[in-house]
């Protein structure tokens, strides 16, 4: 993961070996403390590896068994076993437009989520580098706090704020100059009545909880960066975009690499802002695909098998992505 | 500035340059405060608007201009939230729940994971490191996939509509982060400590709740901040699980269900809204410090 703060007290870690306390002791007393501490770290491992098992794991493994059956009404009240059905549940995805116009949108809003959130708080962290002590401090427990915010509430002050009667955006938006995109058209628009103006919406939403993740991380790294390198930078003539392009991304590229694959995991799976800012289930058309995956199973008639085929497709993609930021985590050392 | 203006008497071109580079250094630095500022100030706006909406009176609110402040500051709409006027139930009853669902998911994960962190930190063994890349990837896997089948298991164990069930799943989910956090703050312990310890004839027992535990005591609260939050804030097992028993809610489905049923009683519905955030923002506040070196230690999910 992203260890990049300074002075970090975990950064350092011993050598690997037995404890020494093992070495130390010969005696019998010793022998069987050694046989203890060899079982050790399987039995402290234990409790952990049952709880992540029994409710992650099994439940994954869960999702695929049920993608290959008819679980459904019938056989949740009983009345009929679940049957598998092979690919079924699948090929009737591949052939069901929603599932491509879900997929559509969740690829699409990920596309505008991530890099908007990495170029905000990229330069926000840039920003927070440059300032004095306490308005750097200032600006960065606000921050916290949208980090903070809970996503429910979040998402219930964006809609307030983004409402039709009485929100403050389209207030605004009336008062800009027309040549700005403003002008009294806005009175009373609705934001969440279609699939576009919901997810500019959601954006918006996702980069104000995100960018001071971002802004942190980034803020972090440049600390590890000597100060020579930016001051030799600016004798050579280097203004602030060839600065960044030439020292800070080379240097914090690995940094910028985690945090690209994370927002790219955390955007693509965005399931609480968007279901409330679409109004729970009502509106098809404005289904990502986390969504589509849990209307499927949960609104009636219940449709578990094909929603867990969708589940599982949202899973598949994820844990390619997953792959990358294990790939990329490994790399910087974070399993050391 | 005075000995500023009485220098240029020795070397007028040379103090000019340097007047100028300070002024132009000093409004650079204004410059840059004023973004700061402003970049605070998008950013507070939102809970500020939350705040301030809900206290104003409804002809306050449902006003054409806006108005960044209530002229009639009103506690009408946190009475009407605290008092129950849409599920008949007052606010504290689902504090409550929140905060017995969050405390207990809580204290059960840090100590499994403390287990945990400690094999990890302080052995190498066969499967280290394939039990932390288990851990990285199922911190990935998405809950909207997972609720499903952990909603069937539910039912079939009679754990729906119980906030046991909830406890189950928030210590489950909470595990991978805090056990990758609290490594770090094990792996700092300096091992000689404990070995010093254990010459003295000290037990492992004993090393542990003498030596270790007290120097990983701060981890521990470090690491219980993002598992709280993460508990406190969840929304998708809370919505399936909880489904018909209102009493039982948490209040993230509070606010939601509360938004949902009033409609457009934005006073009420940004009084509930507010005192679900509040708490979890002062207490982000009171920990922010060691909060932003755990953040970015542990890469956790906002």
């Amino acid at each position: 993961m992203v260890r990049t703060a300074p002075g970090r007290p975990g950064n350092v870690d011993s050598p690997a070996g037995p404890p020494s306390g093992v070495r130390l002791s010969l005696s019998r007393r010793g022998v069987t403390f050694a046989r203890r501490h060899r079982l050790a770290p399987y039995l402290l491992l234990l409790p952990s590896a049952a709880v992540i098992a029994a409710l992650v794991l099994w439940p994954t493994v869960q999702i695929a068994e049920f993608s290959f059956q008819n679980y459904g009404l019938q056989q949740e009240i009983g009345a009929a076993p679940a049957q598998w059905v092979g690919f079924s549940n699948y090929s009737q995805i591949l052939h069901d437009p929603e599932f491509w116009l879900s997929l559509r949108l969740s690829v699409l809003s990920a596309a505008v989520m991530v890099p908007l959130t990495l170029v905000v708080g990229t330069l926000v962290g840039l920003l927070l580098s440059r300032l004095g002590r306490k308005m750097a401090a200032f600006v960065s427990s606000v921050s916290v706090l949208a980090w903070a915010t809970p996503a429910v509430s979040a998402s219930v002050i964006f809609v307030w704020l983004a409402t039709p009667d009485g929100g403050v955006v389209d207030w605004f938006l009336t008062k800009v100059p027309s040549w700005l995109g403003g002008g009294a058209h806005w009175a009373g628009f609705s934001w969440t009545n279609a699939a576009l103006p919901a997810y500019t919406l959601a954006t918006a939403l996702v980069v104000w909880t995100s960018f001071p993740f971002i802004a942190i991380a980034v803020l972090a790294g440049l600390r590890t960066i000597p100060a020579e390198l930016f001051e030799s930078a600016r004798m050579d003539g280097a203004g602030p975009w060839q600065t960044f392009r030439q020292v800070t991304y080379p240097l914090l590229r690995p940094i910028f690499q985690v945090l690209f694959l994370l927002s790219v995991i955390w955007d693509f799976g965005v399931f609480t802002q968007v279901f409330i800012i679409i109004g729970e289930l009502g509106q098809r058309d404005e289904y990502n695909l986390g969504i589509y995956e849990y209307a499927t199973a949960f609104q009636l008639p219940p449709a578990y098998g094909l929603a867990s085929a969708l589940a599982f497709i949202l899973t598949i993609i994820l844990l390619i992505i997953t792959v990358g930021y294990v790939r990329a985590s490994v790399r910087e050392g974070a399993l050391s | 500035l005075t000995t500023l203006a009485t220098a240029p008497s020795k070397a007028p071109a040379a103090a000019g340059r340097r007047r100028g580079r300070r002024l132009t250094r000093r409004a650079r630095r204004a410059g840059l405060n004023l973004l700061g500022l402003l970049v605070a100030l998008v950013t507070l706006f939102p809970i500020f608007w939350m705040v301030s909406t809900a206290f104003k009176p409804a002809t306050e609110w449902y006003s054409l201009t806006p108005h960044p402040l209530p002229a009639h500051p009103t506690l009408g709409n946190f009475r009407a939230v605290i008092d129950g006027s849409v599920i008949g139930l007052p606010y504290w009853n689902f504090l409550k729940n929140s905060l017995f669902v969050t405390v207990t998911a809580v204290v059960a994960s840090s100590l499994i994971a403390l287990l945990a962190a400690v094999a990890v930190a302080r052995f190498r063994f066969r499967f280290r490191t394939t039990y932390l890349i288990m851990l990285l990837i199922v911190q990935m896997l998405p809950q909207q996939a997972l609720v499903i089948a952990l909603f069937l298991d539910f039912r079939s164990l009679n754990l729906l509509d119980s906030l046991v069930g909830l406890i189950l799943v928030y210590t489950a989910f909470a595990l991978p982060v805090t056990i990758w956090m609290l490594r770090n703050f094990v792996a700092a312990v300096p091992r000689e400590l404990e070995e010093a310890a254990a010459i003295d004839g000290a037990g492992p027992m004993r090393v542990f709740w003498r030596i270790l535990l007290p120097l990983v005591a701060p981890g521990l609260v470090a690491t219980s901040v993002f598992a709280f939050v993460f508990a406190y804030n969840e929304f998708i097992f809370a919505l399936t699980f909880l489904g018909t028993d209102t009493a039982k809610f948490t209040l993230p489905i509070y606010v939601q269900y509360f938004y949902g049923r009033n409609g457009a009683d934005w006073g009420a519905i940004m009084a509930a809204s507010t005192l679900f955030t509040i708490p979890v923002m002062a207490f982000f506040l009171l920990v922010q410090r060691r909060l932003r070196a755990g953040l970015v230690a542990g890469a956790v999910k906002g």
